[in-house]
């Protein structure tokens, strides 16, 4: 596991007096699903926008995809996927036409998106809903299509912000089973997420409090070294520390 | 390029599916050229005029057959002096014409719509003033528009006002649309460079304002006969002038307001109300108060009115009016530089 894909050292973001994300420093290696985890304000947000080249950071260096996040923010986009919390589907489009949109927007071939696209649509069984509007799917349709979507380039790493928000737990656990498959190929899975029991299904964590990471390893170790019966325990105790309120 | 293309695809599918915001963006031009041209109207057309004669001579006769004669005017007859306040009163005439003995002309007007009596005064005075010798005491001579129809001076109104409506407004509400839906935050984090996105999210509304353009001249033309003097390609190059304008004023707006509403009251407040009072559509420029005078020298309608009222009904070519055109093509650039500058801005 020593194929590193994201190397991050001491990334650091600064509002004015407030320091959003202060020095984190970590490793995400490749192929594996990396749970980012923090309470409400705890500079997750930030400090994902900062890997994804929307923001640019104060102090510290860092390398995604094997480009430096400061100098060459637009080869990382084209790298990466993202899927943020709200999908980012065009309900006014077909699933089919949503697909093609961002294969077309990320460059691809005609022919080689024509491929994917239906290789895509049958992975998801979405073949005879293919002309379906995005407005008529229910809500774990469209967040597996936006998870599709953010895959359509097949990038090295995909970014999930918040994924699961407002879906029933058995939507949940197919969501994450597509997940897990995506990461079986060599995907790297980069997640927030506020549910522990999803934190479960990660390789490793990582547990923000204030702007730093408080905690890194594997679910089972987190537990161990916190001497927590599940991954909601070790969140309480570290959360309890934080000084921030939203 | 392709990318660009896919966008430019997903952004004509927006536009068609939603059809009666379609319709809408269609019909605004014919119904506002319609009401502007017909509905809302200070010219002269079928004005009952009486005359009152105390002393006939060849003069006043000559004067009353070309009152009976004006196609504008509808001609009621001979009154009595004492029944004129009366006639006015009831509104059976908007003037009356008084010959006196010592040859004299007066003009009587119903003055309870100040415009049009103006108006209605100033043409009737054109008329007695006609073909004589020696203009008596008042004499105005109106070019261009001596019938003094409000076509003339609405119609390049209007023409402004819509391209501002569906350029600023949709182009802006359409990017605002994409920041709420968080479809925005995507399309950052993807390679596609901000500048594309903006450009072809302009190009489908370019092509309804070309479609706006043309049902507003035909109409303009062949139904309120608004006259095309000036030469077509100077017309027309003028106008997609404008319409960039306005089309990068409404990606300046969008990248100021967060949410459609802010996006509707910035355009519709900030923008059109000012736009309307300020570009001499509907007040002549030059009764404005200094300070607002100056203040008009910002809004880009203003200019265009101008010019275009030079191309249409002035028959002026691009030589008379390369001044306004160099202002509206600077405003153009400086505001698509501005815009472009506040999209990356947002990146940090």
């Amino acid at each position: 596991m020593a194929d590193t894909i994201i190397s991050v050292s001491g990334l650091t973001k600064q509002f004015g007096a407030f320091v959003a994300v202060d020095h984190i420093s970590f490793d995400v290696y490749r192929g594996e699903i990396f749970g980012f985890l923090g309470a409400n304000g705890a500079g997750k947000t930030t400090a994902m926008r900062m890997l994804c080249g929307l923001s640019y950071p104060t102090a510290g260096t860092g390398t995604v995809a094997g480009f430096d996040i400061r100098s060459q923010g637009e080869l990382i986009k084209r790298n990466i996927g993202y899927m943020s919390q709200r999908f980012s589907l065009y309900d006014d489009l077909t699933v089919k036409e949503n697909i093609e949109l961002y294969g077309g927007i990320y460059g691809m071939a005609h022919k080689e998106l024509s491929e994917r696209v239906d290789e895509l649509l049958q992975r998801l069984q979405f073949i005879e809903h293919k002309d379906d509007l995005v407005s008529s799917l229910p809500l774990g349709w469209k967040q597996k299509l936006a998870f599709m979507v953010a895959t359509v380039h097949s990038p090295e790493i995909v970014f999930l912000d918040e994924p699961t928000g407002g879906v029933d737990p058995i939507t949940r656990r197919q969501f994450w089973d597509l997940i897990k498959a995506t990461a079986a190929e060599g995907t790297t899975i980069f997640v927030t997420t506020h549910y522990m029991d999803e934190a479960e299904f990660c390789d490793r964590i990582s547990m923000m409090v204030d702007g730093k990471i408080r905690a890194l390893d594997s679910p089972s170790n987190l537990r161990q070294q916190f001497n927590a019966q599940n991954m909601e325990q070790v969140f309480y105790r570290l959360a309890r520390e934080a000084q921030r309120t939203e | 390029m392709n990318a660009f293309i896919s966008f430019v695809k997903k952004e004509c599918i927006h536009i068609l599916r939603d059809v009666r915001t379609m319709m809408i963006v269609l019909l605004i031009p014919v119904i506002l050229t319609l009401l502007f041209g017909f509905a809302i109207s200070t010219e002269i057309n079928d004005i009952s005029v009486a005359v009152v004669v105390n002393k006939y001579t060849p003069d006043v006769r000559r004067d009353i057959s070309a009152l009976e004669q004006n196609p504008y005017i509808s001609y009621s007859g001979i009154i009595e002096e004492h029944d004129i306040d009366a006639v006015l009163r009831s509104g059976k005439c908007a003037a009356v014409v008084m010959f006196g003995r010592d040859g004299k002309r007066n003009v009587v007007l119903d003055a309870s719509n100040s415009s049009l009596s103006a108006s209605a005064g100033s043409y009737i005075t054109a008329i007695l003033n006609n073909d004589k010798p020696m203009p008596l005491p008042i004499a105005t001579y109106m070019r261009h528009n001596p019938q003094l129809k409000s076509a003339y001076n609405f119609v390049p109104g209007i023409i402004g006002l819509i391209f501002i409506l569906i350029c600023a407004l949709m182009t802006c509400v359409s990017v605002v649309r994409e920041k709420e839906m968080g479809t925005m935050e995507t399309l950052l984090v993807s390679p596609i460079r901000p500048v594309l996105v903006v450009l072809a999210k302009m190009v489908p509304y370019l092509c309804i304002s070309l479609v706006n353009l043309a049902t507003i001249l035909l109409l303009s033309h062949y139904v309120l006969e608004m006259p095309i003097h000036g030469n077509l390609p100077t017309l027309l190059g003028l106008c997609v002038l404008y319409i960039l304008l306005s089309l990068t004023l409404g990606l300046l707006v969008s990248t100021l307001a967060q949410t459609q509403m802010v996006a509707l009251l910035i355009c519709a407040m900030v923008m059109m109300m000012p736009m309307m009072m300020l570009s001499g559509m509907l007040f002549p420029l030059e009764n404005l108060p200094p300070v607002l005078k100056q203040i008009t020298y910002v809004i880009p309608a203003r200019w265009f009115n101008e010019a275009i009222r030079k191309v249409m009904v002035e028959g002026m070519g691009i030589t008379g009016i390369w001044k306004e055109f160099s202002i509206l093509l600077a405003m153009t650039i400086a505001l698509f530089a501005a815009s472009i500058k506040k999209f990356n801005d947002r990146l940090e």
